[in-house]
């Protein structure tokens, strides 16, 4: 890993290079909430000053630029007796993502794990995974953060560089040509001693800030010993069954696969769509059997896919703490409650 | 258009019913839906052999195999008519909220005084009409296409999936779903009130995407939690009026609503 360090307003001439022929996704304001508070997005950006480098968690992850919520795998033209299919991995060239916090960083290397490195690695991700250009950046963490409690608070790889803000000055993690490349364009120069000491002083104090948390500590073994627990009754009947918490959820990758018709009979497409295993039919199968017809099992199942089945397959969660799935969910359902209700559970009953 | 009856679909023949569109008390914007959409008419009224359509033909017959029908019950003439229309069709299709629920026409069966309220908009004309009744509730219904009005969309495409033999899948999954797939911020988050959570999904997320809350025009969604959603509402400020009105406006939620009421919080 090489380190350097640049003046904060060597950023903007940057991002003017990096998007003078690319195009670059990253963090905007979105618009003000209820309580006049910014709600962030991910978007194409244009202008350096549109980019939030302060940014909170944004209501929708980046997963979207890899992982559309609406993709065709295919598209069929019919004449006569016959068809034709055509694939597209739907990315036309590389784009940069300048912005993403750590927690997003994890969650794509997650998915990466599902989708690029099992026995059948999905092209419509890869394409786009290994095109895109990812600056990533430090960020504070916010009350409903626990990416620490997941290890997933910072980012080892899966970026092409990461920046952390020193106060006065941005010091650079490079990990790729690519970057290193870029950044010969600006001035940057070798970290001296005491922009150590600034960094990690600057980490310290980032660890201090986090005050959500979940103990993961044995988490998968107490899951499978409270598969019958009456908590999840509970959490099943407060939740609306909406889907909202996997259709934010960064490392989320379930979908279905609709085929339609045009009403012409000249075309066809296949479309795959993100699901949420909270949704009524999630695990309905041909004939109309449903596996999960209640709630609680279904949001159970959330939980058990997450923090006990991926754990057993990968050795570690598929959640990094991001939070947006409680943040979002109208019920208030928040991962660290959920699961402290069910370590609860053991000592009570 | 020159295809016939030989018609077929990747070799497979295809089958081209004989359909026929009813209204009854209802503005007749479903009806006004298919006909809209001059785009993919022709290709419309090629899969299917339309024998009944007051809106666009005067010409009438009474051998059709399904039936589309638009609109609430409320008049005794109705019910005989409906009674035939099912007699006649194998397959009865109920169009639109209000074929399907009552529809915004329901809201007058919360008036006390029916006899007073008539009066008010009949005046010296009186109008034979009772309680509004959903087709359902007169006759069998065999399909149902939500929405007010329906979406052209999803008419369309039942209809091709009767004629290429695929099967109707209506979503099960509340508005939500597709809220989030628009990308859309959502209304609670600039505190306004949205049933998009218990609703049935389908419309594509019509009103949220154009940041108003969804009025539960499609009806329930399937397994929802309506005691929770009036939980939320009431806790993110919303009054008892605000959230009876939104959920009475269609008549979808009448069935599920009335033991839930008062236990929400
Ligand atoms: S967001 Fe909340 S209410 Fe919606 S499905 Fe998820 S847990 Fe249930
Ligand atoms: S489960 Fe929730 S907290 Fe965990 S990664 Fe998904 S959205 Fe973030
Ligand atoms: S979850 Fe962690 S990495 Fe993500 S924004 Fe919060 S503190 Fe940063
Ligand atoms: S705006 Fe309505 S439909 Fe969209 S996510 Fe919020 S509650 Fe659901
Ligand atoms: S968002 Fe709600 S009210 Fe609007 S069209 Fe869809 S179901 Fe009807």
């Amino acid at each position: 890993m090489i380190f350097r360090v640049f003046e904060k307003e060597e950023l903007r001439q940057l991002f003017d290079i990096l998007s003078d022929h690319n195009r670059v996704v990253g963090p905007v304001e979105a618009g003000r909430d209820r309580n006049g508070r910014p709600v962030y997005a991910f978007s194409d950006v244009r202008e350096f000053n549109d980019i939030r480098l302060n940014h909170t968690v944004t209501k929708l992850p980046a997963k979207r630029y890899f992982l559309p919520f609406k993709e065709d795998l295919a598209t069929f033209t019919i004449e006569k007796d016959n068809w034709h299919k055509s694939i597209a991995y739907n990315i036309e060239r590389p784009f940069v993502l300048f912005g993403l916090h750590p927690c997003d960083i994890n969650a794509l290397n997650k998915l990466d794990k599902v989708l690029l490195h099992s026995v059948y690695p999905m092209p419509y991700y890869a394409a786009k995974r290994k095109n895109m250009f990812i600056i990533g950046l430090d960020c504070v963490p916010q009350p409903y953060c626990f990416c620490r409690s997941m290890g997933a608070d910072t980012a080892l790889h899966g970026f092409d560089m990461f920046i952390t803000d020193l106060g006065s000055r941005y010091f650079v993690e490079i990990l790729t040509d690519t970057a290193y490349n870029f950044l010969r364009h600006i001035r940057t120069e070798e970290p001296g001693e005491e922009d150590h000491i600034l960094y990690m002083k600057v980490v310290a104090e980032r660890n201090e800030k986090f005050t959500a948390h979940v103990d993961t500590t044995d988490l998968a073994k107490i899951l499978d010993m409270e598969f019958q627990s009456d908590v999840w009754k509970y959490w099943g009947d407060r939740c609306l069954a909406c889907g909202t918490c996997a259709n934010v959820c960064p490392t989320c990758y379930c979908y279905g696969v609709e085929e339609t018709v045009e009403i012409n009979l000249k075309g066809a497409r296949k479309t795959k769509m993100l699901y949420s295993c909270n949704v009524i039919d999630f695990a309905e199968v041909a004939g109309g059997h449903n596996f999960r017809p209640e709630r609680h099992t279904r949001l159970k199942y959330r939980y058990y896919h997450k923090h006990r089945g991926f754990v057993e397959a990968f050795e570690e969660s598929l959640c990094v703490g991001c939070g947006r799935c409680g943040e979002s969910c109208l019920a208030d359902i928040t991962v660290p409650e959920v699961i402290a209700s069910v370590r609860g559970s053991g000592g009570n009953e | 258009m020159a295809e016939s009856r030989t018609r077929t679909y990747l070799g497979v023949p295809m089958y081209r019913p004989r359909v026929a569109f009813f209204e009854f008390s209802s503005c007749e914007g479903c009806q006004l839906q298919i006909l809209n959409n001059e785009s993919t008419l022709l290709d419309f009224l090629s899969l299917v052999e339309v024998v009944n359509f007051r809106e666009a033909m005067t010409e009438q017959s009474e051998d059709y195999e399904i039936a589309f029908v638009e609109g609430s019950i409320t008049r005794d003439d109705e019910i005989k008519r409906l009674k035939r229309i099912r007699k006649n069709a194998k397959t009865l299709v109920a169009m639109g909220s209000c074929a399907c629920f009552g529809g915004v026409n329901q809201l007058k069966n919360r008036f006390r005084n029916p006899a007073g309220v008539k009066r008010e908009v009949y005046g010296a004309h009186p109008v034979d009409s009772g309680p509004v009744r959903a087709v359902e509730d007169v006759v069998g219904v065999d399909l149902r296409i939500y929405g007010c009005p329906v979406s052209k969309d999803e008419v369309e495409k039942m209809v091709l999936h009767i004629a290429i033999g695929k099967s109707i899948v209506v979503p099960k999954y509340p508005v939500c779903m597709e809220c989030k797939r628009n990308e859309n911020i959502c209304l609670f988050e600039f505190g306004e009130p949205c049933l998009g959570p218990v609703t049935r999904a389908g419309c594509d997320s019509w009103c949220p995407s154009n940041r108003a809350g969804c009025w539960g025009c499609r009806g329930p969604a399937e397994d929802v939690n309506l005691r929770q959603m009036i939980r939320i509402m009431e806790e993110h400020g919303f009054s008892e009026e605000t959230i009876t009105d939104r959920l009475e406006c269609f008549g979808g939620f009448l069935s599920l609503m009335k033991p839930e009421r008062g236990k929400g919080g």
